[in-house]
């Protein structure tokens, strides 16, 4: 065995370990043991990558000393390492561009907690990305809902807290459902782990007695990660939660942890159900058509939204309506794009959050649009990001938003009945951004009304360098998407090898 | 249909599981009080571990720990189900503190439970635009 292949391990532990350390270290300490964490974090990940993709393995890794079908195990290929190398990069670069923020809107008290916060959702999302057991996936999918609900409500208002509450009514019912799903397919299979499930549950349904209670216990796993990743109906929690956090809790909030657990349903289509089985119950149809709906219905919210943070909110509603989309194609370029549109959305989102709070400074923290006219005058960095942002949402070519809008539209037409709803939702949603998105990016480009007494603000180059490093990422990925695919399409041939 | 029911009939300790479930995530999702989610919550998981225990007993065996030297297997229960009761039982214990020290929070800001009267005050005090 390859000492790489024990990084997984040691970053899971190595974050378990700086949450510990980082309580009694106090701010300043717990703050530099957090980047310290994440920068640790991209390297491990970046190696397990390399690893995986330069040998064209996965492998699974025993935990403790009882081996399969007892004992609990995590599992790397070349996909999950990937995810969780995107997940740990636009945490680091949310965290550093937001560091301004979390010193202004959380109090001295709690900022050492809110550190303990982010070292828990990263190690909750590293183990969502690789674990091996659906109840281990169960347990840290808990463990990301506490910790995102800490770094939500660390920012201590009134309307912070009242999002929260509302955030956990609706994580936690995506969490019961996706237990009992757990549960009911335990008490099919007899099995935990995602080989032995995956075997087990291809014998049931080929036997035909349990069928339908597989279909429902598969209908339950997908509706509770759905309610957690604010799949619209479900995402109505999400537009306050993740426009009253602070502005490195919402780019978190929004660019990684509803991914995660879009993720882990990726990951339980291949390793745990088998995408045969999955297709076959006809779930995916159901996400399909709750997808289309979101794209849609989730951008004329954005429109009528008045303020800038929610209408980036509702865009992430949206654009969640993709990814599921992708998942609901019933294809494994479906599959693919709906993974592109992940790491699109991350780099893309976290970066326009950024923005939009740098927007609002320069703008006397007014996030109206009235007053955010001629903001990019007053921040000419900020609104080269936003405008950057918007155009990759509308999904410009030669930005990110571009390449899963592609393969999303390529593939409608491959497709039977679903062909026309999609390219029909791809059009209008993407009329919608254009809509929304460009005339916020025209309105901060307009020349200040007379009597605005906001003026020119120094700009702050240790928030902004993160963002232009997101917009970088996107850029690189926008033009040459082409060895980012060839690692999806070897991620995809080793989850089914498997 | 009788089949359906003696199945029912026979499956009682899953149907009470269920519905306590169904009970406690429309006391979550829908009653005003904030109290009386986190006990809509802990009847919800509740069912879930019913259910999850029910699945792991079988009639006629024992307990999984060895007594009288006996080692066949199929002397005792499946230990693994009530572990993972076990361990679920944590992760709500945990989620409900969570729960109950956001609601101590909220009622020290505004004196009320009830979400409605929440969102009133809320739409009272908004100012127009400012984060």
């Amino acid at each position: 065995m390859s000492f790489v292949q024990n990084f997984p391990f040691f970053s899971i532990i190595l974050c378990l370990l700086c949450a510990v350390v980082t309580f009694v270290a106090g701010d300043r300490w717990g703050r530099r043991l957090t980047v310290a964490l994440l920068s640790v974090s991209i390297v491990l990940q970046g190696c397990v990558l390399w690893f995986c993709a330069h040998n064209n393995i996965s492998y699974a890794y025993m935990m403790g000393h009882f081996p399969a079908p007892w004992g609990n195990e995590i599992m790397a290929g070349v996909l999950e390492p990937l995810m969780a190398l995107v997940f740990s990069v636009v945490m680091l670069l949310s965290v550093l561009g937001g560091m301004r923020h979390i010193e202004h809107d959380i109090g001295d008290g709690s900022r050492a907690l809110y550190w303990v916060m982010v070292d828990l959702t990263l190690v909750s999302l590293l183990a969502l990305c690789y674990t091996n057991d659906i109840f281990t996936g169960y347990v840290f999918i808990e463990i990301c809902t506490i910790a995102s609900c800490g770094i939500l409500c660390a920012r201590e208002s009134g309307r912070t807290l009242l999002a929260s509450m509302r955030y956990m009514v609706f994580s936690l019912v995506g969490s019961g459902l996706f237990f009992i799903g757990v549960v009911y397919l335990y008490s099919v299979t007899g099995q935990l782990l995602f080989p032995q499930l995956l075997e087990t549950v291809g014998a049931v349904w080929q036997n035909g007695a349990y069928r339908p209670a597989v279909t429902i216990a598969v209908g339950l796993i997908s509706t509770g990660l759905a309610i957690k990743s604010g799949l619209f109906p479900f995402h109505t929690w999400l537009p306050e939660a993740h426009s009253q956090a602070s502005v490195a809790s919402s780019c978190i909030l929004s660019g990684v942890i509803v991914k995660g657990y879009a993720f882990l349903l990726i990951k339980i289509i291949y390793r745990a159900i088998g995408p045969a089985v999955y297709y076959a119950t006809g779930v995916q149809n159901i996400l399909l058509v709750l997808g289309l709906g979101g794209m849609v219905i989730c951008s004329v919210s954005a429109i009528r939204a008045r303020h800038l943070k929610v209408m980036v909110a509702y865009s992430s509603a949206a654009q969640i309506g993709y990814i599921f989309m992708g998942i609901g194609m019933g294809t494994q370029v479906g599959m693919l794009a709906a993974i592109l549109q992940v790491i699109n959305h991350a780099l893309t989102k976290s970066m326009l959050f950024l923005s939009a709070v740098q927007l609002s400074d320069a703008s006397q923290r007014h996030m109206d649009f009235p007053h955010l006219r001629g903001a990019g005058h007053r921040d000419p960095a900020a609104g080269i990001l936003f405008t950057a942002g918007a155009l990759s949402m509308v999904g410009v070519p030669l930005f990110a938003g571009f390449i899963p809008k592609l393969y999303f539209a390529q593939e409608a037409f491959s497709l039977g009945w679903q062909r026309w709803p999609v390219l029909l939702a791809l059009v209008a949603s993407t009329v919608l951004n254009v809509l929304y998105f460009l005339y916020t990016a025209v309105l901060i480009w307009l020349p200040q009304e007379e009597g605005c007494t906001c003026r020119r603000i120094k700009a702050h180059w240790d928030e902004k360098l993160p963002a232009f490093v997101l917009l970088a990422l996107g850029l690189a990925m926008g033009i040459h998407s082409a060895p980012l695919t060839a690692l999806l399409r070897q991620g995809f041939a080793l989850f089914s090898r498997y | 249909m009788n089949g359906m029911f003696s199945h029912l009939i026979e499956n009682y300790q899953a149907c009470v599981a269920v519905v306590l479930f169904a009970i406690g995530m429309c006391m979550l999702l829908f009653d005003k009080n904030l109290l009386k989610k986190v006990i809509g919550l802990d009847i919800m998981d509740s069912g879930t571990f019913l259910l999850l225990a029910d699945r792991g007993y079988i009639t006629g065996r024992s307990v999984p720990i060895i007594s009288d030297g006996v080692t066949d297997m199929a002397h005792y229960i499946n230990p693994l189900p009530a572990g993972l009761v076990l361990t679920g039982i944590v992760v709500s214990v945990s989620v409900s503190a969570l729960m109950l020290g956001l609601t101590i929070r909220i009622y020290n800001k505004y004196h009320t439970l009830n979400m409605d009267a929440l969102y009133l005050i809320m739409s009272n005090r908004r100012k127009g635009g400012r984060i």
